[in-house]
């Protein structure tokens, strides 16, 4: 079997300008809705507690938030995850610790089902979770440090590496943006699978680069938009194959992993996808709109070099 | 021609061989289990075994089975609840089991013997999937510092006093730093400020001292160098490690997590563990001792004690009058170890330097007289006065011994009269009473032990059938290549497992998780290489010899590409914690399984079938 049985010839460079307003239009909103409505911080980030509890039968949220509230706790957060029958209360910090959170919400959730269990308490301090987002910062701003540390001295041309630092930038803001528009909760899970996504985006664009370096080996004649063209055309089989099957094992995570891995499999499912058409679309555009030459991925040879062997 | 070298042969198959003998543990599971020892730590013997089991028979609790290891008793049983009755029949045993024993809920793995005799274990569990308590402590080490300044200036006191020179004061200092670092030793004007410094460098030879001029007169400013400041902080924090570690041990817990985690925290993660108040109650706790003289005097049962003295509770019970001069303080002692000495069971004490000079002073002085050992121990407890939290630090102090002083000595001595188990209680409880550092709870989480279940469950749910489908679309996209390639997967997942349980990293949900998406990714070697050997086919070149282009070919990018994940991999390595370090773990060590495994692995079971002389008309790769 295969995805394509004749050779493709899409025409990846002459249509740019469409996937660069594209991506723009993304940009532009995964940034608006990071700057205005932020991101559903875990409790891990924003210090707090936390409870999960499970009951026997479907859980009545509304019940439970009315005896949360009546204990004299403030606007908690009652929410089902998973199934119906678990549930997660979600409040601020309020300087009790957990042997004395533990009995009072045993006592709460017993008052609304007899049978209901505590399975999670979580007390995080502020202090924590301010460190906890300054240490998830710090390593997304290394790992793109490092990553165009290594593309820069990867690809000789600095084309090359602009089209590649910005398609490895495009990917994780992009998840940022679904998160941030979805109000998914974010939490330390995700912060790895956004540092995975940079990995992994990455990859597809030096199969790409390596097949242009190829291409205008071979034919240095051939225009540079054809060169393109045909390197990405020539990987693309590959692209949509590794793509595929990686989402087949990412889409299981994401049924079949429970809660706890769903903030996680659904931004390596986006960052995948983002990664997969910026690899496509985006960086090799980019280069050749920074106008990309066969003379800038192999110099031309120097008379004098040629002399100097023997 | 097709060809592999035979000791790249030999390579896979030696590999392949360990990884599978190391996995092999992981497969089997554990069962829960309790664990009994003597008190007096000794061994355990036959007849204790036969005792333990008739009192669980008598209780009717069934038991998978008994046997003794390391001399101590394990029983083995089929499920959490029948573990939990099984303490409680042993804690509530009126015929001598909590008497004799210290018992812990454990788990015993259900490897068969050889491989446990091997030394071969199954990777470690994270909270996540056993269930358990995690509690992250803050470290105070500005008060550590804060108390090692304390301390020298009580010793620049002294030394001053007894050199006769004249001062004014002795205050904080800070330069350079957000909290005080240094001295200042103010003195009037026109002192000898060089006989001040000679002074200090007698008991302090490291400490740098310079002098300084101040508006009251002359002045000497000792201040502690930044490594100092942070060897002071270490010592806090790892004090505080190793008094957790006792703690804990104490608490009988299975497979405790004791560690450090940045400038000025420890992570204590106790698996199975779900009452958080008993053990915070044993953990939080900070101690410090403080050795005093006796008073003869009878402690009077009510009203003031008399001038200079202090009234005391005794541990066994009631009350003694001390002295009110401290002679040494808990962190001027630098280890005690129980030994059996010749007159019966001992304490070894070691004091610092300074401790040892008041030590002998007093002993000199008061040979023949009593003295005695003040336990206090502090805790921090978070309490709600009229809505708002107060932080509330609580003192306990009571005498745990009192010895007469039958010799002169310094900075080491022998502390006796006691018995064997008292000297190690007693021992233990200075070694963690030298501390003198306070610790806070920063973040606490319980994770019910039902809910590990169930993230297992559907970790490895994932697992298999996300493997499941992507082995079916191998086979059907690229035919017996594709048969090739899943052979190949599952060894990739053989050697991860096997590194990770030689690593010993505890394995969290992230981790399984890392684990699929390991083998997602580890399909794109595969890929590169197939799409390359069919592209070699397309252009006509014979199978062997499109085979062998197509790894040749491949490797350039498969190296490649790899490297950003691992980039990716190691900050996530070094930055993170907890079970995103278990992520980063997998992540990293499975680019370079797959790698393996993509490149030699694969090579070589292609070549067998295809390789050598044979005549290879076509090949079934889709």
């Amino acid at each position: 079997m295969e995805f394509f049985h004749k050779k493709t010839n899409f025409p990846f460079m002459a249509t740019r300008k469409v996937w660069y307003t594209l991506s723009a239009v993304l940009m532009v909103v995964s940034f608006a809705s990071f700057f205005m409505r932020g991101l559903n911080f875990g409790i891990e980030f924003t210090g707090g507690i936390s409870i999960e509890a499970n009951f026997p039968t479907n859980a009545k949220i509304d019940a439970i938030h009315d005896a949360v509230v009546a204990a004299g706790y403030h606007d908690p957060t009652v929410s089902t995850f998973g199934s119906s029958q678990d549930i997660t209360i979600r409040l601020q910090s309020t300087g009790e610790s957990a042997d004395v959170l533990r009995p009072k919400f045993l006592a709460i959730l017993t008052s609304v089902d007899p049978k209901a269990q505590m399975s999670k308490l979580e007390v995080v301090g502020p202090q924590v979770g301010v460190e906890l987002r300054n240490a998830a910062i710090k390593s997304l701003a290394i790992t793109l440090l490092l990553i165009a540390g290594y593309i820069i001295l990867r690809f000789h041309t600095w084309r090359l590496s602009l089209g590649a630092i910005l398609a490895v930038m495009h990917d994780p803001i992009l998840v940022l943006g679904v998160f941030s528009i979805t109000q998914t909760p974010f939490d330390l899970p995700v912060v790895a699978a956004i540092l995975a996504v940079i990995g992994y985006s990455l990859n597809d664009t030096v199969i790409v680069f390596d097949r242009i370096r190829e291409t205008f080996e071979k034919n240095r004649r051939l225009p540079s938009d054809q060169v393109l063209d045909q390197a990405i055309n020539q990987t693309l089989s590959r692209t949509i194959m590794t793509k595929v099957v990686t989402s087949i094992v990412v889409v299981t995570l994401l049924l079949l992993g429970g809660s706890a891995l769903r903030g996680f499999s659904e931004a390596l499912l986006i960052g995948i996808i983002a990664g997969t058409y910026s690899s496509i679309y985006i960086s090799s555009s980019i280069a050749l709109s920074f106008g990309l030459k066969a003379e800038h991925v192999f110099p031309p040879i120097r008379k004098d070099e040629l002399d100097e062997r023997p | 021609m097709l060809e592999y070298a035979r000791w790249k042969y030999w390579l896979v198959a030696a590999v392949l061989a360990v990884a599978f003998l190391f996995a092999l543990p992981n497969i089997f599971g554990d069962d829960y289990a309790l664990q009994l020892a003597r008190k007096d730590r000794t061994a355990m013997d036959a007849t204790q075994l036969a005792r333990v089991e008739q009192v669980l028979k008598d209780n009717g609790v069934a038991f998978k089975r008994t046997y003794l290891d390391k001399g101590n008793t394990i029983v083995r049983f089929v499920d959490n609840e029948t573990q939990l009755r099984a303490r409680d029949v042993v804690k509530n045993d009126k015929n001598g089991l909590t008497r004799d024993y210290v018992n812990a809920m454990s788990y015993a793995s259900r490897a068969p013997s050889w491989l446990q005799t091997l030394g071969l274990r199954a990777m470690p569990l994270g909270l996540d999937l056993r269930g358990g308590l995690y509690l992250l402590y803050q470290v105070d080490v500005n008060g550590a510092v804060a108390k090692l300044l304390n301390t020298y200036e009580q010793d620049f006191r002294r030394a001053l006093n007894a050199d006769e020179i004249t001062f004014n004061d002795i205050g904080t200092l800070t330069v350079d730093s957000d909290i005080p670092n240094g001295l200042r030793i103010l003195l009037p004007r026109g002192a000898d400020l060089s006989k001040v410094r000679d002074a200090i460098k007698k008991s302090h030879p490291d400490l740098g001292c310079r002098d300084a001029v101040v508006a009251e007169g002359a002045a000497v400013d000792c201040v502690l160098t930044p490594v100092q400041v942070r060897e002071r902080r270490d010592f806090g924090i790892s004090q505080n490690i190793t008094t957790l570690r006792n703690r804990v041990n104490e608490l009988g817990v299975s497979e405790p997590v004791v560690q450090r985690q940045g400038l000025d925290r420890i992570v204590v993660e106790l698996p199975g563990v779900q009452n958080s108040a008993e053990v915070k109650d044993v953990l939080g706790k900070v101690a410090t001792l403080e050795y005093r003289l006796v008073d003869p005097r009878p402690a009077p049962t009510k009203g003031p004690a008399p001038l200079g003295t202090k009234v005391y509770d005794r541990k066994e019970g009631g009350k003694i009058l001390l002295k009110r001069d401290i002679i040494v303080t808990g962190d001027q002692l630098i280890n005690a170890v129980a030994s059996s000495g010749q007159q019966g069971p001992e304490i070894q004490i070691t004091l610092d330097s300074a401790g040892g000079d008041e030590m002998l002073r007093t002993t000199r002085a008061n040979l023949g007289k009593p003295m005695g050992v003040v336990f206090i121990e502090q805790r921090r407890e978070t309490v709600e006065v009229n809505g708002q939290p107060v932080v509330r630090d609580i003192k306990e102090e009571r005498v745990i011994n009192v010895a007469t002083i039958n010799g002169i000595f310094g900075n080491r001595f022998v502390t006796t009269g006691l018995t064997m188990n008292e000297a190690k209680e007693t021992s233990l409880l200075l070694r963690g009473g030298a501390l003198a550092t306070t610790i806070s709870i920063a973040d606490e989480r319980t994770i019910g032990p039902k809910l590990g279940q169930e993230n297992i469950r559907k970790g490895v749910t994932a697992l298999v059938v996300g493997m499941a489908a992507l082995f079916v679309f191998m086979i059907i996209y690229y035919q017996l290549f594709g048969v090739v390639a899943d052979l190949v997967l599952l060894a990739n997942v053989v050697l991860l497992s096997a590194l990770l349980s030689m690593l010993g990293t505890a394995l969290s949900l992230p981790g399984i998780a890392g684990i699929i998406l390991t083998v997602g990714m580890a399909v794109d070697a595969n890929v590169l290489i197939y799409e390359r050997i069919r592209e070699e086919l397309r252009n006509g070149v014979s199978p062997q010899t499109a085979i062998r282009a197509g790894f040749e070919k491949a490797f350039s990018a498969i190296f490649d590409s790899n490297i950003t994940t691992l980039i990716a991999g190691l900050v996530l390595w070094i930055f993170g914690t907890g079970a995103i370090r278990g992520f980063a773990v997998v992540l990293t060590l499975g680019i370079g399984t797959s790698m393996f495994t993509a490149l030699m692995g694969s090579r070589a079971l292609l070549t067998l079938m295809f390789g050598g002389k044979r005549k290879v008309a076509r090949l079934a790769i889709g």
